[in-house]
Order: structure tokens, then sequence, then C-alpha cells
């Protein structure tokens, strides 16, 4: 009986070693190990067996029965292993085959621009106010120091509606709008973007529709130092901490003094080449100190206030930022021109 | 302006300054100087020649044969095609080995057979603009004086050895539209002293005033006049050197009575006339207002009609001149001319401005009086044109001008602080600094202890309070020199308001979801500027548009992308998805601002979802856009809020639309464009929205609470109800939330089935319907008393019929 036993467990455990898959092993342990296999039916013949030899026998039939449960144990996880590597190898796929393109499009690089300067001014204590792009002449020009029949109407051929009411020229109507608004209080603090609109016939530089974005500060003290200090700072912002920054007088019938504000060329590093034509220096935009005229209008005291307005075109920043050369492109919404600009610098 | 280096010194020394320098200091203190060039620029090897001898060439009909004596011993045959080259003229020769405009080599040649050893030129060879060239060379070639010395360097004669400094004048900068200005205002930068002329010219015993009376009507448009006469005048070419300062001024040479005037214009900035006294036709100068009606005929022989709002300057009946514009050609000086009256004015900015805009013409004279002259140039400049008139065209001036004065504008006195000074630029400059500025203005000036008061010529009519003065100070002591700092006070919020953050999350979502931002113009033809409004009303008209595709402020945004898409499709960009926020604008009552509303518009078209190798090609469709509405109503925290509706739209498919409501309100629409229209614009199946954003980001909404997390669990009721096939989803749904207790929390279509198993003219939509309880643990009796009611209604109201 006990022999049996012995080759019993040596046959189960060489059908173990040898099972291809976990069905055979199953069928293994159901043969062996099951209600009806040969175990049971040695163990059967205990009853023939001695009081002292039974237990014996007992105990070496479960031994027995353990070691093929634990031969078909191991050879389960072995089995079971080699199923996945088989599985995995199955499923291999080709890595560099193109993924499924995320769903994702982007802001218009004007919008970049605009939110960039305007992230910038928010940081800095401004706040952004807009105006209707349809204007009444007195805001466009009247309140800004320009008079009807004043020379510097010229500059800016407009699109009229009525006598009185016209495509804004520029955002500084906006300014004048708020000024009016805070009653004669500062600080103001704004920054003013929007669309504006002036007779030109659209080519590779000037288009009828395009956007300006103006900041201006009144309060007591406001200072030419202050302007050239926060210019300087939008200038390293936009354009890099190596940009120096020039003023030149300019005119703007609004501000007196009037400055134009040039950046360092980057292509040359100030000593002259095609892009800044031979100066070293590009033009951006135009600022000055609020005229007078322009406070006292809005009634503001301006023996008490004084502020500063600096004013420039998107357009013309994203030009030199990204080297974008026709206007028109801003306005003809191309996908390929406005994908270009999804990328985060 | 155009300001010529070498001219220039005839005022301010430029010792040890270039052209170059000089253009970079102007630029820096006061006016940018747009370019620098030099004029002959890559030329040379012309020279001065006699033509000795001149024959028709043996071989061709149009050509002659010339020997040139080049003044350096050398005889040379050239052969010239000029119909104008004769014997005995001085002639600019460019020689052989000579290099001319455009890298233009001349060599040795042989024409039909005969040699020639460089070329005879005309001044458009050498680089002169034609419009410049005076009438009698614009056709053949340049002849010098006979004076000219030969053999001498011919660009040098021209006074091409110059450069020009372009400056590009601001309008209060009016000072600068003359010679003696821009002296001023380099002086000024190099600290230096201005040489003025000082006209001196000898006069006859008769007055000016034994020929003219001279009379104003106008006076406030004309304070001063001043006639001069000079009799006896020669009409002929005006000096070399002179034509040459003309013509690099950008000014064509006439004869020597017109460029004189001319000439004095560019030295004085003053405008000048000359008239030929003869031709008057009285003795008598009388300036007024136009009659309306009147006509007069100008040089440019073209008959203008004028108006009350007109100046002319008159012989007492007939208009002899449209003043500060242009000469009338009744009395032009001509070749017979022998006196001359010459005007010299002071004409204010508005009625001269008038009259070259109404009439078009921009002249050189209109263009300074428009800006402001100085007063106080009107008479020098006479004096300075009468003496030139002797010098050069033999005339004899006579005693005295007369003059109709009523001129009351003088010199502004000006003072400031020198506190006010330091306090708007933010520097510390001391008084003894600003006095030196001043001084080298050439401005008088008064110091009373810290405020300086300034004495300001009326050449610089832009300066009239302390602020102009402060610029003055600014610009001289120099911007390099002002410190950088930052506006130091009460600091403030630097915040977006609500509806500028809300925008920002607009355009961000619809980005994230695919859509890409597009800005298109605001003006439009009538047809767009209509299409799609969502309010129909008379779109808002230019006075006086630049076309007709650009007349009209549109009232929607839809048809400007849809023109977008076409533009992309053109350019096989196929699958497209674009989004734009932006105004529209609707027409309001006479002499009101329009209203601007802002406007969310999109299209999309092509493919929506695509994949190629894993063959995934998903057209949009209109849940894709709906889809995209609905994320976006979502996030603004309105999805509850918001209706959407079938609706019959003029350019959208009819089964294909719907009408967007907040509230109940119909703020835009959704669906697919008209397959006709698709096809007008060349587009595929396009689906297109717009939406007044304004009504979206100013809806009032709840502030953002937290809501408890269900502790227990919720219980799904799958329906599927067969109904007509006219009945929406959106109805059933409607009925099913209103008929269901506050336990259904959620209610969506998960199956719609129209298949051939069903009975003709029904579909079955199946519902999937979520209840819970915040409080307990629903028990099936709960649930089946609330669902029974759903069953209920959708079956009295709708017809439905449980799907078996």
């Amino acid at each position: 009986m006990q022999e049996r036993l012995k080759e019993l467990q040596a046959e189960a455990l060489e059908k173990v070693a040898q099972a291809a898959d976990l069905k055979e092993l199953n069928d293994i342990r159901v043969a062996y190990l099951g209600k009806k296999g040969p175990i049971t039916e040695v163990l059967k013949g205990m009853g023939k067996l001695s009081a002292e030899e039974r237990p014996k026998m007992g105990a070496l039939a479960n031994e027995v029965r353990d070691m093929i449960s634990g031969g078909i144990e191991e050879k389960q996880i072995e089995l079971e292993e080699a199923a996945v590597q088989v599985k995995l190898a199955a499923e291999k796929i080709d890595v560099t085959l193109p993924g499924r393109p995320a769903k994702a499009g982007n802001h218009h690089p004007l919008t970049r621009i605009i939110e960039e300067i305007e992230d910038l001014f928010l940081g800095m204590g401004y706040s952004v106010a807009e105006g209707p792009e349809v204007e009444k002449d007195y805001y466009n020009f009247e309140a800004l120091n320009l008079p009807k029949g004043h020379p510097a109407r010229d500059m800016q051929d407009s699109f009229y509606i009525t006598e009185e009411i016209l495509l804004r020229t520029h955002t500084s109507p906006v300014q004048a709008r708020t000024m009016e608004e805070r009653q004669g209080k500062g600080p103001v603090k704004i920054i003013c973007p929007g669309k504006v609109y002036r007779r030109d016939n659209d080519d590779a530089t000037h288009s009828h529709q395009f956007t300006q974005i103006e900041g201006l500060v009144i309060d007591e003290n406001i200072r030419l130092s202050d302007l050239k200090g926060t210019l300087d700072v939008f200038a390293k912002k936009m354009f890099g901490a190596d940009r120096e920054i020039r003023l030149r007088p300019s005119f703007f019938p609004f501000t007196e003094p009037s400055v134009e504000m040039d950046i360092s060329c980057k292509m040359c590093g100030g000593k002259g080449c095609s892009t800044c034509k031979g100066t070293g220096w590009i033009e951006i935009l135009g600022a000055g100190m609020v005229h007078p005229n322009v406070l006292e209008m809005a009634g503001y005291d301006s023996k008490k206030y004084t502020g500063f307005a600096f004013g420039m075109g998107p357009e013309r920043i994203a030009m030199l930022k990204y080297g974008v050369d026709d206007i028109r492109h801003f306005y003809t919404n191309d996908i390929r021109f406005v994908k270009q600009f999804s990328v985060t610098e | 302006m155009l300001v010529s280096y070498n001219w220039l010194q005839e005022y301010v020394d430029l010792t040890g300054v270039s052209a170059q320098e000089l253009a970079e200091k102007i630029t820096k203190s006061g006016i940018e100087v747009e370019g620098v060039e030099t004029l002959n620029d890559g030329m040379r090897g012309v020279v001065v020649g006699h033509v000795l001898e001149c024959e028709k060439h043996p071989n061709a009909e149009k050509l002659n044969k010339t020997l040139v004596d080049l003044g350096d011993g050398n005889h040379v045959q050239i052969i010239c095609g000029a119909p104008n080259v004769g014997k005995g003229q001085k002639v600019a020769v460019a020689t052989v080995g000579a290099v001319l405009p455009g890298n233009f080599k001349i060599k040795k040649a042989k024409l039909r057979g005969e040699e020639s050893n460089g070329m005879i030129c005309s001044l458009q060879e050498l680089g002169f603009e034609a419009k410049l060239v005076a009438k009698e060379y614009s056709e053949g070639i340049f002849v010098f004086p006979e004076d000219t010395e030969i053999g001498q360097d011919a660009l040098n004669a021209l006074g091409r050895a110059d450069q020009i400094l372009e400056l590009g004048l601001t309008p209060n900068r009016a000072d600068c539209m003359s010679m003696l200005g821009v002296a001023y205002e380099v002086a000024a930068i190099l600290g230096k002293d201005v040489k003025l002329p000082q006209p001196k010219a000898e006069t006859t015993s008769e007055s000016a005033s034994d020929y003219i009376k001279v009379s104003v009507d106008a006076k406030e448009d004309n304070p001063l006049y001043v006639a001069k006469v000079i009799k006896n005048v020669k009409i002929g070419p005006s000096p070399l050197w002179m034509q040459a300062r003309l013509m690099a001024a950008g000014i064509r040479p006439h004869n020597n009575v017109v460029d004189i005037t001319n000439y004095i214009l560019l030295e004085y900035g003053q405008p000048l006339h000359a008239f030929d006294y003869d031709r008057l036709g009285s003795k008598e100068i009388l300036v007024r207002r136009a009659k309306q009606g009147e006509e007069i005929v100008t040089l440019d022989e073209t008959k203008r009609t004028l108006t009350a709002e007109h100046l002319v300057i008159t012989n007492g009946s007939e208009p002899v001149a449209l003043a500060g514009v242009m000469g009338g050609a009744n009395s032009e000086v001509s070749a017979d001319t022998t006196t001359v009256l010459l005007e010299s004015a002071y004409f204010t900015g508005p009625v001269i401005r008038k009259s070259s805009k109404d009439h078009g013409l921009r002249s050189e004279a209109s263009s300074r009086y428009e800006k402001g002259v100085d007063p106080e140039r009107v008479r020098p400049a006479a004096e300075r044109a009468a003496e030139l008139m002797a010098k050069y065209a033999g005339g004899e001036v006579l005693e005295s001008s007369v003059e109709a004065d009523s001129l009351t504008v003088g010199p502004a006195v000006v003072s400031v602080t020198l506190d006010k000074i330091n306090s708007v630029i933010g520097a510390e400059l001391d008084m003894k600094q600003v006095e030196e500025i001043f001084a080298k203005l050439q401005f008088e000036t008064s110091v009373d202890n810290d405020t300086i008061t300034v004495t300001v010529p009326t050449r610089r009519g832009d300066i009239s309070i302390e602020e102009d003065l402060i610029e003055e100070v600014a610009r001289l002591y120099g911007y390099d020199n002002v410190p950088k700092t930052l506006p130091i006070g009460a600091s403030t919020p630097g915040q977006l308001s609500p509806y500028q953050q809300k925008r920002r999350v607009v355009r961000r979502y619809l980005e994230g979801a695919g859509l890409y931002q597009a800005i298109t113009y605001s003006l439009t033809s009538r047809e767009k500027a209509t299409q799609y409004a969502l309010e129909k009303r008379e779109p808002v008209q230019l006075a006086m548009p630049m076309s007709e595709d650009r007349s009209l402020l549109r009232l929607s945004i839809v048809p400007q992308l849809l023109e977008a898409l076409k533009y992309n499709l053109a350019r096989q960009n196929d699958s497209l998805a674009l989004y734009e926020t932006g105004a529209v604008f609707l027409k309001a009552e006479e002499g009101d601002l329009p209203e601007e509303r802002e406007h969310l518009a999109g299209a999309v078209t092509g493919l929506w979802e695509s994949h190629p190798w894993q063959g995934e090609k998903k057209p949009v469709d209109f849940f894709v856009v709906k889809g995209l509405l609905e994320g976006l109503f979502a996030k603004l925290g309105l999805e509850s809020r918001i209706s959407f509706k079938g609706a019959e739209i003029a350019g959208m498919h009819p089964g294909r639309t719907a009408q967007v409501s907040l509230d109940g309100a119909v703020i835009g629409f959704v669906g697919q464009v008209h397959p006709k229209v698709e096809k007008d614009l060349d587009l595929k199946e396009t689906y297109v929205f717009e939406l007044s954003l304004k009504a979206l980001l100013e809806a009032e909404t709840a502030p953002l609470q937290y809501t408890s997390i269900p502790r227990f669990p919720s219980i799904t009721r799958d329906i599927a109800l067969v109904v007509d096939k006219e009945k929406t989803a959106g109805e059933l749904q409607e009925i099913i939330v209103e008929a269901g207790s506050k336990l259904l929390k959620e209610v969506h279509v998960f199956d719609l089935y129209e298949g051939e198993r069903m009975e003709a003219g029904k579909k079955s939509i199946a519902f999937s319907l979520k209840y819970f309880d915040p409080e307990k643990t629903l028990t099936d009796e709960d649930i089946s008393k609330a669902h029974e009611k759903v069953l209920q209604a959708v079956k009295e109201q709708a017809g439905a019929v449980l799907r078996g």
C-alpha cells in the first residue's frame, strides 16, 4: 500500500511536470486528487490495516496528496506565467505609430499678444477698460485735444457714419470716457485693448481694421521718468531682458511732451542692420505725458494731477516678435497661420 | 522736408558733424530723420564737356555724331541720340569707364559703324527723378549754362555731391518746413549760432504804391499782405545752383522768377506768389472770400468753382489766385513778363485747409499755410525774393512795399517753475541748465526766483503753455538722461472684470474643445451685414465707404466666418473649426451711437475626429456642435436654463437648426448651413452657431456651493418609449422631468431606434432615469411610485407606449 502511494506520487508528479497547459493540469488534479481518484481508491483498503498502521498510512496518504497538489500549484503558477507571456507577446504594438490627436485649438496671435500685455499690466495694478468701436467725434477727437479742423486729424483719415459719429481711429476714446467716469479723481490705471479703424487700403503693411492697446495712468506726481520706467518693464517682458529702450521726441495732440519708444534691434544688437534700417533701433510705440487740456476736459485739475499714456499696435508687435511679414494674415484666418501660435514660449 | 546738408551749412557751422551724425542727433532730440541719401551715390566719371561739332550720323536717321572737348585735352567722338544736342553746348558726358545709377558702366562702343567714346547724359540718366526735370530738358540731354567751366565733375556742378536728410515732420513742427527753421533746430542741438541772410536790394526812385493798391476784406483769414513790384525783369533760367537746390528738395525748376519764389519758400518757409503785373488787369489787389459760384482757372489749367468758404486774391473784381493754394492762369508769369507783382502774405490755416481740401489741391504753399507760417518772416521773405530777382532776373525793385496789416499775432510769453519742470520730467535740473537750453533755442528768458519766463519767437507757434516749455527742456536735456522710475502712490487692484474673466473662460473652453480663434472684419457688404442676424435691423452704414464690400457694420459674425472657411478650403485646408468673439452693431435712434453687442460665433466643417491608420474618420455633425455648446453652458453654470428648439432660419438647413434660449429668451442658434448656401460658397457640410455672448456672460448665476456627495446608492430604471416620429426627445424629456418626483435626479437619452421593425410613423426613444434620495436607501416601492407617475405622464401627454 505504501509502495502504491509512492508510485502514485511519482506517477502524478511526472504527469504534472509534463502538463502543457492549465487544462491538462486541471485534468491531472481531478484524476489524482479527486474523490474517485487512485489515492482515494488506495485508502479504501485502509480497513485492512492494523490500528497502528492506519494513522501512519493516513499521514502518508496526506503527505502524498500534499506533494501532488503542491506540485500542481507550482506548475500552475509556471503555466499561468507562461500564458501571460504569450498574451503579452501577442499584444505587442508598434509604439512608433502616431497617437490619436487630442482636440486643441488656440488663440489668435493678436489675442495672444493682447492678453500677454494685459496680464503684465494687471500684475502692476492696472485694470482693463473697454469702450465702443463706434464713437462720438467728441471722444475720439475733441476730448483728446483734437478740435474740428485740427491739422493732426489728417494723420488718421476716418470712417464717418454721420458728422458726429465715426468708427474709432484709436482706443484713446476709452481713456477719455474712463477719465470722465472717474469725475476728476485719481488714481486711474487702465489698459485699453480693442479694434480700431482707419481709411487705408489693405496691403502688406496697412489694414483698414486693426487693434491697439493703450495704457493710461493719472495720479498726483506722475512723472515722465515713471513712463520711461514702465515702458522699460514692458519692453523687457515682451522682447527680452537684454533689450534697451530709447525715447525720442514726437508729437501727439493728446500728450505733451510726446515721445516715441524704440527698442534696440535684436538682429544686430544695436549695430545697425536691414531690420532696423541701419539705425540699431526699432520703433515700438508712442507715448507721452497727458496734455493738460485733455485732463481739464475730463474734469481733472491739471495743477494737481499729471499722467502718462502710451499706445501700441499688437499687429506691429506680433510682426516684430514672430517675424510675420504681412498684416493681412491677421484677418484672413488661414488655419495654417493661426495654428502656429499654439506653442507656449 | 528734404534738407540739403550742403545748403544747411550756409546757416549753421556743421564742421566735424557728418550728415549721418547730424541725422542721429536730430532724431534723438526732436525730429525723426527717416533717411539720409547721398545724391551721387554709386556714380562717377561724369564731366562737363563742350560739343565742338555736331552732325547727323551717316547711317542713322535719329543719331548725331559729335566731337566733344572733355576739358582735359581730349576731344572724343560720341554718338548721341538726344533730339536737342547741338554744337556749342556744355553738356554732361559720362566718359568711358564712368558708372551711372543702377551700376550702368559706360564702355567704348560702335553705333551703326561709328565709334562712340562715352555718353552725353540727360538728368534722368544721372539719377534725377523725371518729374523734377525742367520741361525743356525732359525729352533730351541737359544743357549747362554757357559760362560753365568744362572738365569739371558734372555731378558736382549739378549740386549732387550732397546728402539729403529726409525729415519726418509731425504737424506741430511746421517751423522745420524751412531751411531757416531747420537751422535753428540744428543750432540748438549743436549749441551753435544761426547765420541769417541779410537781404539788401537797391531800389528805384519809383515807389510800389505808384503801381498797386492793396486792401483786405477778409482780415481774419489774411492779417498781413505785403506786395512788392519788380520791373524790367528778364525771364530766363535761374542759376544752376538754385535749380540744383530746388530739385534736391523735390521742386521742378521753371524760370528765374518762379524758381526764386520757390527758393524763398524753402529757405524761409514763407510761400510767395509772383503775378505778371501787366496781366492783372487793374492796379489793385483785393483779398476777400469768394462769391458763391465764382470761378477761377488755376495754373494747372483747371476751372474751379468757388464758395464763400474759399479765400481769393482779386484784381478788385476778378479772382487772380486761390489764396495760399495756387495762382490763376490769367496772371501767370510767362516768358514775356517784364513787371512782377510779388505777394508775400500771412494766411491763416483753416481757410487754406478748406480750399485745399475742397479742390483736392495740396501745394507746397498750402501745406505750409495749413500748419501755420511765421508772421515775422512775411516781410524779410519778400525783401529776400526782391533781392534775388534783381540779382538773377535783372529786375529793378521799386521803393518799399504796399501792405495791408491787421496783424495781432506776437511772441508768446510763457512761465514755468523749475519745480514743475523737474516734477513732470522726474529729473533734477538746476535753473542754469534750463536757461542754457532756452539760450540754445534762441528764446529770450528772464528768471525770477524759481520761475523762468520765456518769450517764444513767432517761428515756434507750437509753444504756448508750460508743458510745451517742459518738452523743449526734456528733449534738449535728452531723454536718455531721464531716469527710469515706476509710479509711486496708492496701490490699485489689477484685475479683470467678471465679464472679462468669463470671456477668457469661454475662449479657453472653446480652444480646449478644438476650435481656433478667428478675427474677421466688422465692415462688410450689405448682403453679409444682415445675413444670419439674430435681430433683424437696418445695418449701420458708413457715410463714405472705400468699397461696397466694406460699407456696413455687421449684424452677425457667421457670414464672416463662412468667408474664412471659404478662404481656407480654397487652400486645401479642409477640416476647420473656427470661433470668434466680437461686436455686432445695432442701429439706434438718429444721433445715438449704435448698440454694440458682443457675440460668440463658430463654424465647423470637415472631419471632427480623424485617426487615419486606425480607419477612423468622423465628419462633424449637428450633435458635435451642439455638444460643444452644451459643454460651454455647463461651464458657465447655465445648462439647466438653456433650451434648444427646432427652428427655421434663413440660410440654415430647415431640419437641422435649433434656436437656443436662455431662461426662455432666444439668444442664438446652432445648425447646419443651408445646402444651397454651402454650394454658393463652395463649402462642404458646415455647422455654425451664433450666440449673444453678452447675454451668456451677463446672466446672473448663483455662487458656487458644494453639495454633499450622496451616501446612499442610486437606482437606475431604463424605459424605451414608442412615440410618433414628430415627437422630440426634448419634449419627452421635459415631460419626464416635470412628472418625476424630487427623487428623479438625472434623465438622459441612451438609445434611438427608427428602423424597420418599428410600426410606420413611429420611433423608439430610450431614456435612462436615475433616482436617489440623499436621506436614505430607496426601496423598490419608493421608486415604483415615482416611476409610475413618469410612465403615466408620457402616456397621457405624448401618447408614448412602453416598448415591449
